[in-house]
C-alpha cells in the first residue's frame, strides 16, 4: 500500500479549488487555520476567510448566520472543541434550524495523542448520531476526503466531516464511485468482514492480508458515512460472512459499532460480532499510533481479534 | 523566603529545563511556557501556601492553570517544589506516562485538569466561592492566556466573580499579545482590555510579568480593593529569554532543532553567567 498525504492537506487543497470557483464559499476559523493547513487558502482568498478567535460556540453560531444569509460555509475547528464546546450551537442553530453548514472537525479522534483527553474526540459520533438532521462523514483516505469536500459544497443538509492529522494510505482507485451515504466495499470475505470507518480502514485492509496467510477469507467495507448509514451494504456483508468485526477511532459507546450491532439485531441477524473501539476509561498517554497499538487497532491486532472470534464460534458449535 | 536574586536564577534554570523537556519529548508548547514561567516561579516559591505537605487539605491556596498548554512550566516548577522527582519529567508525553501535554490531576500538585481553553476561570470562581462560604482566608489564583479571553465563558465567570464579591480570587492574564495565528489584536480584538475588566467589576493592576520584584509586590498587595475580584494584566513576551523565540508567531508549538536548542541553552547559560558575575557563586 502506498502512503498518501494527510487528509487535512487534501481538504485544504480541495477547498482552495472550490473557493476559487465559488466566491460565496467562506471558511470560518477559530485560531485554527495553521492546524487546518489553510495558510494557502488564507493567502490566496483572504476575502473568503472569517476569523473569530478561540471561540467555538461563536464560530458555529456565526457560521449558521452566514449560511442563513446565503453563504456556503466551512466551519473549521479541532473536532474535540467543535463537537463539545459548540454542541448546543450545532444542535440548535445548525441541525434543528436546518442550516447546511459544513462543520469540519480537524485533528479528530486521538490525533492529538499525548495532549490528552481535552484534545481527543471520541464522543463526536455518539453525540451527533443522537441529533436529528446532521450527516456525518469520516473519510478514510485522500480520495474519500477529496470527494467528500467536493460533495459537501452543495450538500443540502448540515454535515460534519471528521479529519485526522497524519498521512494516510491510498485505498481506492481514482475512478471509484463515491457518494455520501453509500459505503465502499473494498473486498469480500466469506469468513469475516471488517466494517470500518476513517483511519481504521487501512489497518483493517492490512489485517485481511495477515488473515489470508492463515487461510481465513476476510473483507473490508469503508463506511465513510455514519449518517445516513448504508444499511444495505452492511446487511449484505453480514449475510455473506460468518462473522463481523467493526473498527473505529471512537468510544465503544454510540459509534459505528453500536449502530451496526443494533441494526443486525433488529434484522434478526445473529453472527459472531466484535466491536473494536476505545473503552470508556482514562486514556493512555501516547501518540496516535501508540494509542492505536495499545487498543489493538493494528493489522496484527485486528487479525488476532478476527481469528479469535472465528475460533470461539467453532468452540460453541 | 528566597531572595529576589535567588528567584531570578531559578527563572533562568527553569527556562533551561522547559526547553530540555520539550526537546527530549520532541513536542510541547514552547513560547507560552517561557512567557509565564516567571509568574509561576514567584507564585510557587514566594506567594502560594501550597506544598506537597498540605496539598491533600482543603485549607490552603489554590492555583489553576487555565492556559493548560503551558504545562511544561508548571511541571518544572512543581518538580522543583518537591511534588515529584525531576527525573520523572523525562517521560513527558511518552507512552503510558502520567505527564501528558496538559495539566492532569494524575500528576501530584496539579489542581485541575485543563487544556481546553476557557474553563479555568469558572472553576476558580467555584473554588473562591467555597472559600467565602467557609469564611476561609486562603486565595485562589488562576492563569489565563490573552488569546484565551476570546472564549465567552471567561466573561460569564467574570460576572459571577464580581457578583459574589470574590476578593479572594486573583486572575492573572498572560498578556503576551500573541495567540497561535498571530497578534491578538489582529485575530480578535481584545482592547480596550482594562476597560472591559473594570466594567466587569474587577480591581485591575498592571505588572511587568518578567520582573520578579514587581510580581512579588503586586501579589503581596492583594486584595487590591475589598469586595472586588483581583485582575492582574501581566505584560509578558511570548518566548521570553531566548532572543530568537521572543515575539515570534512560529514558536507557539514548535520544537527547536538541535542547532536552535543548543543556541537557546547557550543564551540561557550566558544569562546564568551574568547572574553569577553580579551576585557571586549563588
Ligand atoms: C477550547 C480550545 N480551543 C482551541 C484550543 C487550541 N489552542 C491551544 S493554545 C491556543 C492559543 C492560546 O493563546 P493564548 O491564550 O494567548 O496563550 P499563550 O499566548 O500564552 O500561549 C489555542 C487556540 C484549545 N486548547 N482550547
Ligand atoms: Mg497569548
Amino acid at each position: 500500500m502506498e502512503l498518501g498525504k494527510p487528509n487535512l492537506d487534501v481538504f485544504a487543497e480541495t477547498l482552495l479549488e472550490l473557493g476559487r470557483q465559488e466566491p460565496n464559499l467562506l471558511v470560518v476559523t477559530g485560531d485554527s487555520r495553521g492546524s487546518a493547513k489553510l495558510a494557502a487558502f488564507c493567502q490566496t482568498l483572504p476575502g473568503q476567510v472569517v476569523e473569530v478567535g478561540i471561540a467555538e460556540q461563536n464560530l458555529v453560531g456565526i457560521s449558521a448566520g452566514l449560511t442563513a444569509a446565503g453563504k456556503k460555509v466551512f466551519a473549521v475547528s479541532p473536532a474535540c472543541f467543535l463537537t463539545a464546546r459548540g454542541l448546543e450551537q450545532i444542535k440548535n442553530d445548525v441541525a434543528y434550524s436546518d442550516m447546511p453548514v459544513k462543520l469540519i472537525g480537524i485533528s479528530a479522534g486521538v490525533s492529538y495523542g499525548a495532549l490528552g483527553t481535552t484534545h481527543h474526540s471520541l464522543h463526536d459520533f455518539a453525540v451527533l448520531l443522537a441529533i436529528h438532521n446532521i450527516d456525518i462523514v469520516v473519510p478514510a483516505d485522500n480520495f474519500e476526503t477529496r470527494e467528500t469536500v467536493k460533495a459537501a459544497l452543495n450538500h443540502p443538509r448540515p454535515i460534519y466531516i471528521r479529519l485526522d492529522k497524519k498521512p494516510v494510505y491510498h485505498l481506492h482507485h481514482p475512478d471509484t464511485v463515491f457518494q455520501i451515504g453509500k459505503a465502499i466495499v473494498l473486498s469480500r470475505g466469506s469468513d469475516v468482514t471488517f466494517i470500518a470507518t476513517g483511519e481504521t480502514v487501512a489497518p483493517a485492509v492490512m489485517a485481511t492480508r495477515v488473515l489470508t496467510e492463515r487461510g481465513i477469507s476476510s473483507g473490508v467495507i469503508s463506511v465513510h458515512t455514519l449518517c445516513p448509514l448504508d444499511e444495505e451494504s452492511i446487511l449484505e456483508a453480514a449475510s455473506t460472512s460468518r462473522a463481523i468485526v467493526t473498527v473505529e477511532e471512537h468510544s465503544v459507546n454510540g459509534g459505528l459499532g453500536s449502530r451496526v450491532a443494533s441494526l443486525l439485531l433488529e434484522k434478526g441477524i445473529f453472527v459472531p460480532f466484535k466491536m473494536v473501539a476505545f473503552p470508556v476509561e482514562y486514556m493512555v498517554t501516547g501518540s496516535q499510533s501508540e494509542i492505536f497499538a495499545h487498543y489493538n487497532i493494528t493489522p496484527q491486532g485486528l487479525a488476532e481479534t478476527a481469528t479469535r472470534l472465528l475460533c470461539s464460534k467453532q468452540e460453541i458449535k | 523566603m528566597m531572595t529576589v536574586a535567588e528567584l531570578e536564577l531559578k527563572s533562568i534554570q527553569y527556562r533551561k529545563k522547559i526547553l530540555s523537556m520539550i526537546k527530549h519529548a520532541n513536542a510541547g508548547h514552547t513560547a507560552g511556557s517561557l512567557s509565564c514561567v516567571d509568574i509561576l516561579n514567584v507564585l510557587y516559591n514566594q506567594i502560594l501556601n501550597i506544598s506537597p505537605e498540605n496539598f491533600a487539605l482543603y485549607q490552603r491556596d489554590r492555583y489553576v492553570q487555565s492556559k493548560g498548554h503551558s504545562v511544561e512550566a508548571l511541571y518544572v516548577v512543581l518538580a522543583d517544589r518537591g511534588f515529584f522527582a525531576e527525573s520523572e519529567l523525562d517521560t513527558f508525553e511518552q507512552y503510558q506516562s502520567p505527564f501528558i501535554g496538559h495539566p492532569t490531576r494524575k500528576v501530584p500538585g496539579i489542581e485541575h485538569n485543563t487544556g481546553a481553553l476557557g474553563h479555568g476561570l469558572s472553576v476558580a470562581v467555584g473554588m473562591a466561592l467555597a472559600g467565602k462560604l467557609d469564611r476561609r482566608l486562603d486565595k485562589v489564583y488562576v492563569l489565563l492566556g490573552d488569546g484565551e479571553l476570546d472564549e465567552g465563558s471567561n466573561w460569564e465567570a467574570s460576572m459571577s466573580a464580581a457578583h459574589y464579591k470574590l476578593d479572594n480570587l486573583v486572575v492573572i492574564v498572560d498578556r503576551n499579545m500573541l495567540q497561535i495565528t498571530g497578534r491578538t489584536e489582529e485575530v480578535n480584538q481584545l482592547e480596550p482590555l482594562e476597560d472591559k475588566f473594570v466594567a466587569f467589576g474587577y480591581a485591575v493592576r498592571h505588572v511587568d510579568g518578567h520582573s520578579i520584584p514587581d510580581l512579588i509586590n503586586i501579589f503581596k498587595s492583594v486584595p487590591f480593593e475589598n469586595g472586588k475580584p483581583n485582575l492582574i494584566l501581566a505584560h509578558t513576551v511570548k518566548g521570553k529569554g531566548v532572543s530568537f523565540m521572543e515575539n515570534g508567531t512560529s514558536w507557539h508549538h514548535r520544537v527547536p532543532t538541535d542547532e536552535e536548542f543548543h543556541a537557546a541553552i547557550r543564551e540561557l547559560e550566558q544569562a546564568e553567567k551574568k547572574w553569577r558575575e553580579r551576585y557571586g557563586a549563588g
